[in-house]
């Protein structure tokens, strides 16, 4: 019997483990027609509309037109609702379908699954970011005033939400518990986030208390920080306020990743915990007399 | 690692309550090796005695000690000597076979050293439960009787020192079950590895195990093998006969040797009979006491007086 030596630390080896184990997942998700139908049926549609669009002059900003405006906030919306939806649903089906426990029988197998289930998630909106943007120039020009550099910077808004959304997903999956419920208690709040932050575009048609709330989301920062990097100079007076604050943007997600960061893993080391064999097993009997 | 004087599993006391349901109220045992059964009616607490063996369930009181260590804080070396086969029939249905097994045993790679052994190759795991063929296919599509294979070989995977099953023939037809009791005989064989399974079938129990332990009414009533609990039960074998025109009975612990002197005595004999202790009478009679909430049983401490 060979025994393989591993060098690294168990728990870094676990964190490797997670990675592949994400890897994996993402490489299924890419070969389920569903998942990648999904992805273009939604993401053709939206391009669709905004070439309907892609002459609409934006009124009060000097030559800015509909879809220009609207990608930081359909990219920002991505986020949001992959890294909310995402997370919350496969926590929900994974601790019931036994996933988890399956892992959490293996050495640091709930390290393994937590990194592993993250993993696939960050990598599960790459398709939806992958429709929108590469065909993007050849249908609605080049969508980047800044040039290069505003290409990295879109990078790091889009890393900085995810790290700021991501944790939102797994308090949603384990407050859930179950997939049924995470329609009612974690999508629908997102979507009505999404309407009143204003995906394709600053939310000023709001009332001021209106404007002030969505300020407290992550969602709307991240839109305007993403439309600070993309949208030409001049583009400001559209905004709240009617100035870019990078800054503030920057400050409130990185509350909203630090406070996430914080709780979801509690929240994920419970509910992974919580799961018994016990509880699999009545699954089981019920499925059973269910088919028989 | 256990040493001689150090059973792999030793459980004293052992207490559980959910709410005001006691499930288990002063369960002890030990087991050093081979294949033992944990037998009890549904609702008799074995999937809960399990899950506090398997380092799952915290206990109420009493003393544990698996492999050495309190599974309640115990480490992950002693996890990965562990092996857990689950009742899942959903999880990883996107998996290919060879695709989770290989991601699994690499779970095991950083305790091979400490332990001295690692993880099955997935390929000889892969046949020894008979999934050689099923390699490259998609778990969702895999039928009951491989998805259980496929639960055994995640079990397995990592080469444990103790392998627990909770119900794991539940929802197999009879040519899947005795297939799945072959596969676990042959992995002892192969490997030494101590099997402690749990189910509510006397004939699975009387099959696979070289030892029964009987939990009912949240204790251990009766705890040896199939033959002798069936003799503690429903007392020694009866040997009937007739010689003479007159028939006698007796009854005796070696009703072979009993028949042999017999049949070799002075005596013509006419139509003898063997009549067995059988142990499924026991256990039947024993799971209507527990359920019809006999103070008899409830009260009983020894498995005799349990089991009279």
């Amino acid at each position: 019997m060979t025994t393989p030596t591993v060098t690294a630390s168990p728990r870094t080896w676990a964190v490797r483990l997670g990675l592949r184990r994400g890897v994996t997942e993402f490489g299924h998700m890419l070969r389920t027609a569903e998942e990648v139908g999904w992805n273009v049926v939604i993401g053709v549609a939206l391009l669709v509309y905004l070439w309907t669009q892609k002459d609409t002059p934006v009124p009060g900003a000097d030559g800015l037109t509909l879809p220009e405006l609207a990608l930081p906030g359909i990219l920002a919306a991505t986020i949001m609702f992959g890294m909310t939806m995402g997370p919350a649903f496969a926590l929900a089906t994974e601790v019931e379908d036994g996933t988890v426990l399956r892992l959490r029988a293996t050495p640091r197998g709930t390290t393994t699954y937590s990194v592993g289930m993250l993993t696939a998630q960050v990598l599960g909106t790459l398709p939806m970011l992958a429709v929108l943007l590469v065909p993007w120039p050849f249908l609605l020009g080049d969508p980047m005033h800044q040039g290069a550099g505003g290409w990295v910077a879109l990078v790091g808004w889009l890393l900085l939400g995810t790290l700021a959304v991501l944790p939102v997903g797994v308090v949603a999956g384990a407050l859930c518990g179950r997939p049924g419920r995470v329609v009612p208690f974690a999508v629908a709040p997102v979507v009505v986030l999404a309407f009143v932050s204003g995906v394709f575009g600053p939310p000023t048609g709001l009332p001021g208390w209106a404007q002030g709330a969505v300020q407290a989301f992550p969602l709307y920062w991240l839109a305007h920080g993403l439309r600070s990097t993309t949208l030409p100079a001049g583009a400001e007076v559209l905004e709240i306020g009617g100035a870019w604050h990078p800054g503030l943007a920057v400050a409130v997600l990185a509350v909203w990743a630090v406070v996430g960061a914080l709780v979801a893993p509690v929240l994920l080391r419970r509910v992974t915990s919580r799961q018994t064999a016990g509880a699999m097993a009545a699954r089981l009997q019920a499925h059973l007399q269910r088919a028989a | 690692m256990p040493t001689v004087t150090d059973p792999a599993i030793h459980v004293d006391g052992l207490r559980m309550a959910y709410g005001r349901r006691t499930v288990l109220d002063g369960v002890s045992f030990e087991i050093d090796g081979g294949v033992v059964a944990l037998l009890g009616p549904n609702g008799a607490g074995k999937t809960t005695t399990v899950e506090i063996l398997e380092g799952f369930r915290r206990r109420d009181a009493g003393t544990v000690r698996v492999l050495g260590a309190d599974p309640q804080r115990a480490d992950e070396t002693w996890r990965a000597r562990v092996g857990v086969v689950l009742q899942s029939w959903r999880d990883h249905k996107r998996w290919r076979v060879r695709e989770l097994l290989d991601q699994l045993a690499a779970a095991y790679a950083p305790y091979a050293a400490p332990r001295g052994r690692g993880a099955h190759p997935t390929d000889r795991l892969l046949a020894r439960v008979g999934l050689t063929d099923a390699a490259a296919q998609r778990i969702g599509t895999l039928s009951g009787g491989q998805r259980r294979r496929l639960d055994v070989a995640v079990g397995l995977v990592g080469r444990p020192d103790l392998l627990v099953l909770d119900e794991p023939t539940a929802g197999l037809d009879p040519a899947a079950r005795r297939e799945f009791h072959e596969l676990l005989h042959e992995v002892v064989d192969d490997d030494g590895t101590l099997v402690l399974l749990t189910t509510h079938d006397l004939a699975e129990a009387e099959v696979v195990a070289d030892r029964i332990l009987l939990l009912a009414g949240g204790r251990i009533v009766a705890d040896g093998s199939p033959d002798a609990l069936a003799r503690a039960v429903a007392g020694p074998s009866e040997v009937r006969w007739s010689a003479g025109g007159v028939r006698h009975v007796h009854s005796t612990d070696d009703p072979v040797g009993f028949s042999r002197a017999l049949l070799t005595g002075p005596d013509p004999v006419d139509d003898l009979e063997v009549h067995h202790a059988r142990l499924e009478d026991a256990y039947l009679e024993i799971v209507r006491r527990h359920e019809a909430d006999d103070p008899l049983a409830r009260a009983a401490t020894t498995p005799s007086e349990a089991l009279r």
